[in-house]
């Protein structure tokens, strides 16, 4: 049965430049890419050669221990360059789009007549599989494993995230199919989370799932927070997540047979002139996106993601795998005279202790700038109170520093992403590394246990 | 402004390292990154960072000493003056001058010596230094005696910084409250100075004591079974005892401020009141029992609340107690951890009459066993989680 979840902890971190419910249609990328990188934990193997002729959905490469995890292009076209880093490592399978070659075609199917290997194999010969992940470890799905239940968050709370009402609008049916396909791989449930008193709401009528309601601040719209919830994953269980548009994806696969990664992204930030929606295509490369949409003063800092927990990337970079959002905010990387004496009416902060926190509505702009040199742990208390969940952040991130694999375990280590604890990062005042420290010891979790 | 950043940056390849002046380099850097906010930005992980600093929590904490001190630098002067029994002629600016003048040096002493050591370690460790000696700096002042010696002043601090603080590695790793480890390392190493009713009022050699005049502080006449103070000066703070604990309502306001800015862990500082109220309650239950001596009954049956005024009680709950390196870090634990040290200052002041300021023991105790406390509490979130599981298997 559905129920309303109230959540008290975490923030809404107000900023500047939340994208207008205006929809444009992104100009086209030459380029598209997929990124390695962006799959933590994964050991690429090319599928494809420089110069190669590939059909949207065709592997780009494949996961070396799990060879049939396929990565599909995004885009119909030519392999236009493998960009590698140090060591050879694959950073970049770049595509250049020609609209001549197409999709391939791995026929259509209701996922309600078929069975679950049927949906399984779909999901895997078309490069789709990635868009499934898998908790512990937040790391794409493995093939071999039958997940507890799905968790689908159907709402992103993130400080300027997108309206998946908005952005979702008039896709609704592909996404049922999606979830009539993610269904059949779980003998447990598809869980939906949704925003709590928002009325009518656009997916509020999915079927074959259990839609929840919550309601509260960031990270309230992170699904591993929702999972946590909802039902605890313990350990031993694996339970799958997968992102509102990434369903949609799956399901317009079985709608066509064929892959169509359009999504619509969120363009955002301080820096951006018009902060609007974008129709465009994974993986695209972002110059052509922000060209004339940024501001031209001063440095400026452009985030894959949200600015809790996106990647930093520059503008002749790609869109990353898993995002729906790009962000632009001030670089921030110049000296404040007496910074920290500041009585601070412009500046925002989870403490009490600058005057904005009188104003409860204003919108900040916030800067990359640290704010404060890094510290050990001084403060207490700080990081659970954006943590709605029954885990002590401070002490699994300590067991992570002192690698001790046994309380990390007994901590709760299975349950958490980056994402969960990035406002415990954003609010600390020891200006700790916290998402970092986290997916080092989810590392060697997988490098340990497996 | 200009000038002095590019004071700052012309100097700064003088004292990286190799170069000549290396040996400043932490002095250089704490300077200008007090002056200015460097300009770091987040490599990874979160781009966004709360504004919120080391540096602002900690200067909060001292803005929120300021009452006391000011109060106690006025008691200093008041108590000279009614001691010598020139009260009445001598004009409340200068009673406060003569307090200011007293307690001045002694905070010069406590923060010259502490962060001379503070930026040697920094530089040695090849750390930044922390801003967590800024309030020990002021704690220490404030919990000495007004009659304490310099010198003494100055050993206790190096003991405190040395010992209490960069053995373990500096801000953060200490297991004991540095104020009070100083405080401590002077009660134990020398007694004699730091008790008895000479240490208390500001005297010269040739000053003349009027008729009847102790210059005991009430706590210790109270432990002699002997209770005639006034509760109102001792909340005001009109009354014998180390320069910033004696004003209740001064340390109140900073109680106030540090937990409106949230710097301040308000759990510890109510649980504290509340474990020192049950004991104090307990005692008077049993002030009726037999083989008390007068004295102790006299105690013993002194009303609960009246212990919150007296002493160093209402200073080590906001802010000794609440430090947060030293107090217990989860939830739960504060509110344990607060507890226990308000019942054992008030047992410790009342039913050992050899110590009796029994706050600082009291803290320190509970400092010692905080990890303790939270490895319980950190404990329990383990078992319910395997309690989940296997309700779940």
């Amino acid at each position: 049965m559905s129920k309303t979840i109230k959540l008290r902890k975490g923030l809404n971190i107000r900023l500047k430049g939340k994208a207008e419910p205006v929809l444009e249609t992104a100009p086209p990328a030459e380029l598209y890419a997929l990124k390695p990188t962006d799959f933590p934990g994964l050991t690429p193997r090319l599928s494809v050669k420089q110069g190669q002729v590939v059909k949207a959905g065709e592997p780009l490469f494949y996961d070396k221990y799990n060879p049939e995890v396929l990565y599909g292009s995004p885009v119909g076209g030519t392999v236009f360059l493998i960009n590698r880093g140090e060591r050879r490592k694959i950073l970049e399978v770049v595509v250049k789009a020609d609209a001549a070659t197409g999709a391939a075609d791995f026929g259509s199917a209701d996922p309600l007549s078929l069975d679950e290997a049927a949906v399984r194999e779909k999901l895997l010969s078309s490069g789709l599989w990635p868009l499934i992940r898998r908790r512990p470890y937040g790391v794409v799905a493995r093939p071999a494993e039958k997940p507890r239940d799905i968790f689908i968050s159907g709402f992103d709370s993130a400080p300027l995230a997108p309206d998946y009402e908005f952005v979702l609008k008039g896709q609704e049916k592909q996404f049922q199919t999606g979830v009539n396909a993610l269904k059949k791989l779980t003998s447990g449930k598809v869980y939906l989370g949704l925003p709590a008193g928002s009325g009518n709401h656009l997916l509020g009528q999915t079927k074959n799932v259990e839609i929840n309601y919550f309601d509260g601040p960031h990270p309230a719209g992170n699904v591993g927070i929702q999972l946590h919830q909802i039902s605890p994953l313990n350990k031993g269980e694996v339970v799958w997540t997968v992102n509102p548009q990434d369903v949609v994806f799956i399901g317009r696969l079985f709608e066509t047979g064929k892959v169509d990664f359009t999504k619509i992204i969120a363009l955002t930030g301080s820096e951006v002139l018009r902060p609007r929606y974008l129709k465009t295509t994974l993986g695209t490369r972002l110059c052509p996106i922000l060209e004339g949409n940024l501001k031209t003063d001063g440095n400026q800092r452009i985030i894959s993601g949200n600015p809790l927990s996106g990647k930093k990337i520059i503008c002749d970079n790609f869109l990353g795998f898993y995002d729906s959002q790009v962000t632009v905010i001030p670089e921030g990387d110049d000296y404040e005279f007496m910074g920290w004496a500041n009585p601070g009416i412009d500046k925002f902060s989870a403490s009490k202790t600058f005057l904005s926190s009188l104003f409860p509505k204003k919108e900040y702009e916030l800067t990359a700038n640290l704010h404060g040199g890094e510290r050990a742990f001084v403060m207490t208390g700080q990081y659970e109170k954006f943590l709605p969940m029954d885990i002590l952040p401070v002490y699994l991130l300590k067991s992570i520093i002192v690698n001790d694999l046994d309380k990390m375990e007994q901590l709760g280590i299975y349950e958490v992403v980056e994402e969960d604890l990035a406002l415990c990062e954003f609010a600390c005042t020891s200006k700790i590394m916290v998402q970092d420290i986290l997916r080092k010891g989810i590392n060697i979790m997988m490098k340990e246990l497996g | 402004m200009k000038a002095l950043r590019n004071f700052f940056e012309k100097t700064q390849p003088y004292v990286q390292k190799g170069a000549k002046y290396h040996w400043l380099h932490s002095t250089h850097d704490s300077f200008f990154t007090l002056a200015f906010s460097p300009k770091h930005t987040s490599k990874s992980g979160s781009h966004i960072h709360d504004n919120i600093d080391l540096k602002r929590t900690m200067s909060f904490v001292i803005l929120a000493l300021v009452p006391a001190l000011l109060v106690g630098m006025y008691n200093v002067g008041y108590q000279h003056y009614h001691a010598i029994g020139e009260f009445a002629a001598t004009s409340f600016f200068n009673v406060f001058l003569y307090g200011l003048i007293k307690v001045l040096p002694v905070i010069i002493v406590s923060y010259v010596v502490g962060l001379g050591i503070e930026f040697m370690f920094a530089q040695m460790r090849g750390h930044e230094v922390n801003e967590g000696f800024l309030v020990s700096g002021m704690l220490i002042p404030l919990v000495m005696p007004i009659n304490t010696p310099l010198w003494m002043v100055a050993i206790a601090t190096a003991f405190a910084v040395v010992f209490g603080k960069e053995v373990f590695g500096g801000t953060g790793m200490n297991i004991w409250n540095p104020a009070l480890i100083a405080r401590a390392f002077l009660f134990f190493a020398y007694p004699a100075q730091m008790s008895g009713d000479k240490v208390w009022i500001a005297l010269k050699d040739g000053d003349k004591v009027i008729d009847g005049f102790t210059g005991a502080t009430p706590m210790a006449d109270a432990a002699a079974g002997n209770i005639d103070f006034n509760v109102f000066d001792a909340f005001i703070g009109l009354i014998p005892g180390s320069i910033g604990e004696t004003s209740t309502l001064a340390i109140l306001l900073g109680a106030i401020f540090l937990i409106v800015t949230g710097i301040g862990n308000w759990k510890i500082m109510l649980s504290t009141f509340i474990g020192g109220a049950v004991m104090g309650i307990i005692l008077n239950l049993s002030a009726g029992v037999e083989g008390l001596s007068p004295a102790a009954a006299a105690y013993f049956s002194m009303p609960f609340w009246h212990h919150f005024v007296l002493g160093g009680f209402a200073f080590g709950a906001i802010f000794m107690a609440t430090d947060p390196v030293s107090a217990a870090q989860t939830d739960t634990g504060k509110w344990i951890y607060g507890f226990l040290i308000g019942i054992t200052a008030i047992l410790f002041r009342v039913v050992n009459p050899a110590y009796p300021e029994g706050m600082m023991l009291a803290i320190l105790l509970m400092n010692t066993f905080a990890p303790l406390i939270d490895h319980y509490v950190v404990q329990g979130n383990i078992n319910r989680r395997l309690k989940r599981a296997k309700v779940a298997a």
